[in-house]
Order: C-alpha cells, then structure tokens, then sequence
C-alpha cells in the first residue's frame, strides 16, 4: 500500500504553524513527546513508547566463535525493523533507505561509542565468545523512529541478563537461571540520540517532530549524548547548511534531553528490579491501562471438562461406519514386482470397477430413456408453435436468415447458385418474396 | 456483572470438581486484551494469555497491488513476525494457518479488488502462541470493523503422558506434552475452522480435546462479549 501523500494546503499550514512557533499537538519548540517504557516478563524485553511511535527491543545471546582479527572481543548486532504494522508504506523484507539510515545510525550510536565492555562478553579467547544481538520492531511509526529506537535498545541492553558461565580448563560449563542467577552486562555509558528538525532552511529548529513534521522539514540533525554530555555521533541530513551556533545550541540542547531521559530509564529500571525482587507482578499484563475503555482482563477462567470424555465416545459411536467402497480403498496391496529392481503399487490388482459401471450403465438406460422422451415432447411443442407463427404472420415476417441469404448469394457466388441444381434455385425463388412484401409495406407507411 | 460471572464460574468448578477426578488443568490462564492502541493501522489489538502476548494490527480494507488483486473478493494477507531473528518456515506455516481462518470467516466478497492485511508481532511466547495469534487477530479485525460472518477464537489442548488433558497450556507444559492440538472455532455454531495438531494421539482423546476446546471457545466468546461491551458501554 502507498503511503498517502501529503496536500500542499497540509503543508502550508504545517509550516505557517512552525514559523508562529506552535505545533499541532501543544508542544512547544524544545518540548519531548511523554516516553513510557514498560517490561515484558522475559530480560531484555521492552517497550518504549515517544508519544504514538512505539518500539519493542529484545536482547538475545548466542555463543559463538569470535571474528578473526578480534578474538577476545564480543559481538555486537544490531538489527532494527520497520514492520508493516508500523505504516502500510513499509514492505517486509525490502531494505529501503530510510531502514538501512536507521541501522547505521544505532550502530554508530551504540557499537561504535563503546557503550558496551565487549571484552567482558569473551569465555574463552579465540574460541567462544557471546554474540549480542539486539532486534528492534518498529510497531507503530508517529515520526522520530531513532530517538525511540536507541532509547529501546538501550533500555534492553540494560534490562538483560545473560546466563552465567564458568571455564575450568577446556570445560565450559553453562548454568540455567534456576542453577545460578544471570548476570547483566557491563555498561559503561547510555548513549541516546536526540533528533533535531530544521524548516525554512534551518531558520526554525525543532526538537522531537512527529510524523507530520518529518514531511515537511528541510533536514534533520541526530546528535547521540550521553549523560556526561559526551557526543558519541552526530548526522546532518537533509542536505542543509547549519552554521556552528546552530549546532553548538542543538548540542546543549541535547545535553538536557538526555539527562532527562537517562533519569527516566533508571528510574525504570529500577522500578522492574524491585518489582521482580519483591516477587510482585510484572510484565506486559501488568502494565496494561485497567482504567481504560479499550482494556479489558479476566481472570482465570475454569473450565468444566467433566463431561468431555462421555462427549467424545458418544460423537464416536454416533460417527457412521466407513462405507464398504471406502474399506476397500482401506485394503492394503501388496506391492508386485514385475522385474527385478522394481517394485510396484497399484497397478495390476483386481479391478474393482466392475460393479460400479454396471450400476452407472443402468442408470445411463434409464436417463437417456427419459431424455428422448422429453426431447419429443419438445419436438412436438416447438412444431405446434411453428405453425402457430407461419399462420398468424404471414406478412410481417422478417426471417433473419432469408436476408442474410438475400444479401449473400448475388454479390459473392453467383456461379456457384448457377451450377447448383434447380432445387436450389426453387428454394430461392420463395425467398424473394418477403422482401417484395416488405417493399410493398415501406410503400404504404 | 463481575460478580455473577464469578460465582457462577465457582460453582462450576464445584460441580466439575466433584464429578470428575480431573485436576487443576483445565482452566485457561487469565485473559487481557486491549483494542485501538496504535494509531497507523485501521484496527489493532494486544491480546496477552497468561504471559503469552501477541500485537496484531489490520490494515484494509485498502488499495492493493494489481498482481495481488482478485477480482471478487478482497485478498487477505496474515504476516507473522517473530520476536527474534527473520521469519522463517514455522512462521509461514502459522501465518497460512491463520490466513485459512481468517478467510473462512471475513466476508471478503463485500470489498472485491482490495487487500486486508493483517500483521502480527509475537511479543512473547509462553506457550499457547498460535492460540493467541488467533485471538489478537480476531479483535483487531473486529477493531478494523471488517465485516465478518462469525468471530472466531484459538483454543489450545495438550495431552501429557498420561493422557490427562490440559487446556491453554504454558510453554513448560508444551514441552512436557505427548501430543499439542490447537483449534479455531467460530463463535456462531462452534464449529471447527481449523486445526492443527503435533504428535501422537488416539481417535478418542482427538474428540475430547475438541469438546474441551468447544468448551473453553464458550469462556473466550464471553470474554470477547464483555470486552467489547465495555468498549461500546457509554459510562
């Protein structure tokens, strides 16, 4: 499905709103949409929602063997979506190049700052290494995919929890979260981008646009900060010039957001933890809004299964016994050899089919019986309305075929009529007279 | 309302209890669903089953593309999508099972030359999944208002080895179980639309999972009913 397009009048007024400093949902200039981030029961599974843009992160791991030229470092992946679900212009599984600017960009912000202890994630050097692999879905896109999206995954790096390993010698024994607790990962820093949005050729800058805003803007600026005001990438795109005041003043301004925001998701994860320690209830079912009208939960239902058994034996001795047509087909055949190294089944068994057509030949006698029957009563009606037509109307009959037959044989085949035999020219000479009928009638009206 | 549900649900399992040796098994875990909380597609709906959760989203009914297009009727698509890694063979096979269903019950000949699209997030799997595939996208086609002949809803059954029937299972018992059968059933005359079964059982148990499923289909329908009361209520 296309994406639908935007009206030139939806633009101007987007833009009119922009340049008198107001946004279509009360925001001001420097204004975060509301971030909620809630926990699903299993570690390393989050959601984050920036207003209507909804992520969903999960952290899984796999030991593997690590790259050649980094034998005592652990890998990182990371592998951001863009599910149908989000917008009907997203097809699955297209790599268009919007996904591919995302990805690069996470990967910018998160691999390549060194957020992670990668080194921490190796077992043995050379050999076994842990292999992190984020996936982010975007479930529902209103604009500022990459701010949700780092935020997701960094939410879910911390959250995670990776199962613990010990080495003695060449033993690599892995334990299951009931034998010893998980361990989480070594985070140094949390890296978050924070997007900035420039209109009339960078005059206006707003921070956090939506989807609306996101069509209509000349370029975007991605700063990646973390919380010690420690730039860990910047993009512009969009292809606009911005002067360095411009860039130094998004930069403090991102410096605040992501204060804002590291407080968020500690205050989030800690809130999970104790929850989780407590042995409250957590999860996605806890998190779900009881007050609103579009929620609704039930309890645990019991079912009355008790008379299920006497159920099923009645259904099975009400079921009718197979017909005798279908045991035949139930009749197991043994396989015939015909020549050596083959083996064969079904041809050459008994024919069956013998019964059957006698039946079939019976009932062919009495159908076709009845169908000559009907045939001449047919055959007598359509002679009766034959006679019928020819007395009533004489005169205004108009046969198509004699017409046809008029027009055809003087034009194309006069030798043929020629050397027919005179029973020919005897059928012709009836059919003149229609036509000289009709003359007469087009001379009186 | 609550109330009486609740009551009458205790007696149930009273006389359940008294009549049958059967064990705690039976019953389906706690139910939540929540309908329109994204704001692109036409109908969405979260639907957790005890701490199985599936998002579903419905797209349609809308323009679609000319090579997909089918001159009668609507042509109805079902993306699963897994919660790790690229979908793969299970998730196609699933996604077929759905759209069967799917398609059995949507009056698809009221939209000729469009497409319904529905799409699906595992957001996590604690057994049960398909049976909560099912259900989310049924009240996302219900939240989409897609005309609809019945509604319909996936009952999951798994026989351990001691043939002792457990309804709605968790993923533990799954991989304890002999044999799993999941069941869609309409809502109109209870009939199966679907079924699909992994591993070994007899002729009879086949009929008793059925019945329990019919069983179980009554609670869902109901839950169905109550939710979307709610929705519609004006307090």
């Amino acid at each position: 499905m296309k994406e639908t397009p935007l009206s030139n009048c939806e633009r101007r007024f987007l833009l009119r709103a922009i340049e008198e400093k107001k946004r279509l949902d009360g925001r001001q200039t420097y204004d975060y949409r509301n971030i909620k981030i809630t926990f699903g029961t299993d570690y390393g599974c989050c959601i984050v929602e920036l207003g209507k843009t909804r992520v969903l992160g999960q952290v899984s791991c796999e030991l593997v063997s690590p790259k050649l030229n980094r034998a005592t470092e652990g890998i990182l992946f990371f592998n951001l979506e863009l599910s149908q679900m989000a917008a009907p212009a997203f097809e699955p599984g297209r790599q268009s190049d919007l996904l591919v600017k995302l990805n690069r960009l996470l990967e910018r912000c998160l691999r390549n700052s060194k957020c992670i202890d990668t080194e921490s994630l190796c077992v043995v050097a050379g050999e076994k290494v842990w292999q992190i692999r984020v996936d982010l879905h975007l479930l529902n896109h209103d604009g500022n995919i990459i701010d949700a999206a780092s935020i997701a995954a960094i939410v879910a790096l911390c959250h995670f929890r990776r199962p613990d390993v010990s080495v003695q010698g060449d033993e690599v024994t892995l334990y299951t979260p009931e034998e010893r607790d998980p361990v989480p990962l070594s985070i140094h820093h949390m890296p978050i981008c924070v997007s900035f949005a420039f209109f009339q050729q960078g005059t206006y800058l707003l921070v956090d646009p939506n989807e609306r805003e996101e069509r209509v803007m000349d370029g975007l600026l991605v700063i990646a900060m973390n919380k010690h005001r420690e730039i860990c990438t910047i993009q512009s795109s969009g292809g606009i010039m911005l002067l360095k005041d411009q860039v130094l003043r998004c930069s403090k301004i991102a410096g605040v957001k992501v204060l804002e925001i590291t407080e968020l998701i500690q205050k989030a994860l800690e809130n999970d933890q104790k929850v989780r320690k407590e042995g409250g209830k957590f999860g996605f079912a806890e998190s779900i809004a009881s007050q609103r009208i579009t929620a609704f939960k039930m309890e645990k239902a019991p079912i009355d299964t008790s008379d299920v058994e006497e159920k099923a034996e009645e259904i099975i001795a009400e079921a009718e016994p197979p017909s005798e047509v279908f045991l035949n087909l139930l009749r197991v055949s043994k396989p015939v050899l015909w020549t050596p190294g083959t083996a064969q089944i079904g041809e050459g068994i008994e024919n069956s089919w013998g019964d059957l057509e006698d039946s079939e030949k019976e009932e062919d006698d009495e159908g076709g019986s009845d169908e000559a029957i009907i045939l001449d009563s047919i055959k007598m009606d359509t002679r009766e309305v034959s006679n019928i037509g020819s007395q009533d109307a004489p005169i205004v009959l108009s046969d198509s075929e004699e017409e046809e037959m008029i027009i055809l044989e003087p034009d194309k085949n006069p030798k043929k009529i020629r050397t027919q035999t005179i029973s020919a020219k005897q059928e012709k000479a009836p059919s003149k007279k229609p036509v000289k009928k009709r003359k007469k009638k087009r001379a009186a009206n | 309302m609550e109330g009486v549900m609740q009551t009458d649900a205790k007696m149930r399992t009273e006389s359940g209890a008294e009549s049958s040796p059967r064990g705690p098994g039976c019953s389906l875990r706690h139910f939540a669903c929540e309908q329109n909380l994204l704001s692109r597609p036409d109908g969405s709906a979260s639907f957790l089953q005890g701490d199985t959760s599936v998002l579903a989203g419905v797209y349609g009914p809308a323009e679609v593309k000319v090579s997909k297009e089918i001159f009668n009727k609507a042509t109805l698509e079902v993306i699963l999508r897994p919660k790790i890694g690229l979908p793969g063979v299970a998730e196609k096979s699933r996604e077929r099972l759905i759209r069967n269903t799917c398609e059995a019950v949507v009056l698809g000949a009221l939209h000729p030359r469009t497409s319904i699209t529905v799409v699906l997030q595992v957001v996590s799997d604690a057994g049960s999944l398909l049976a909560c595939c099912l259900n989310a996208a049924c009240m996302a086609l219900v939240d989409a208002g897609v005309p609809m002949r019945a509604l319909f809803c996936g009952v999951t059954c798994a026989l351990d080895s001691e043939g002792t029937l457990v309804l709605d299972p968790t993923a533990k018992q799954e991989k304890e179980a002999r044999a799993i059968l999941t069941f869609a059933l309409d809502s109109v005359e209870r009939k199966l639309l679907m079924s699909t079964t992994k591993g070994l059982y007899s002729d009879a148990e086949l009929q008793q999972c059925l019945a329990a499923a019919q069983a179980a289909s009554q609670h869902v329908f109901r839950f169905y009913r109550e939710s979307l009361q709610r929705r519609y209520s004006k307090s």
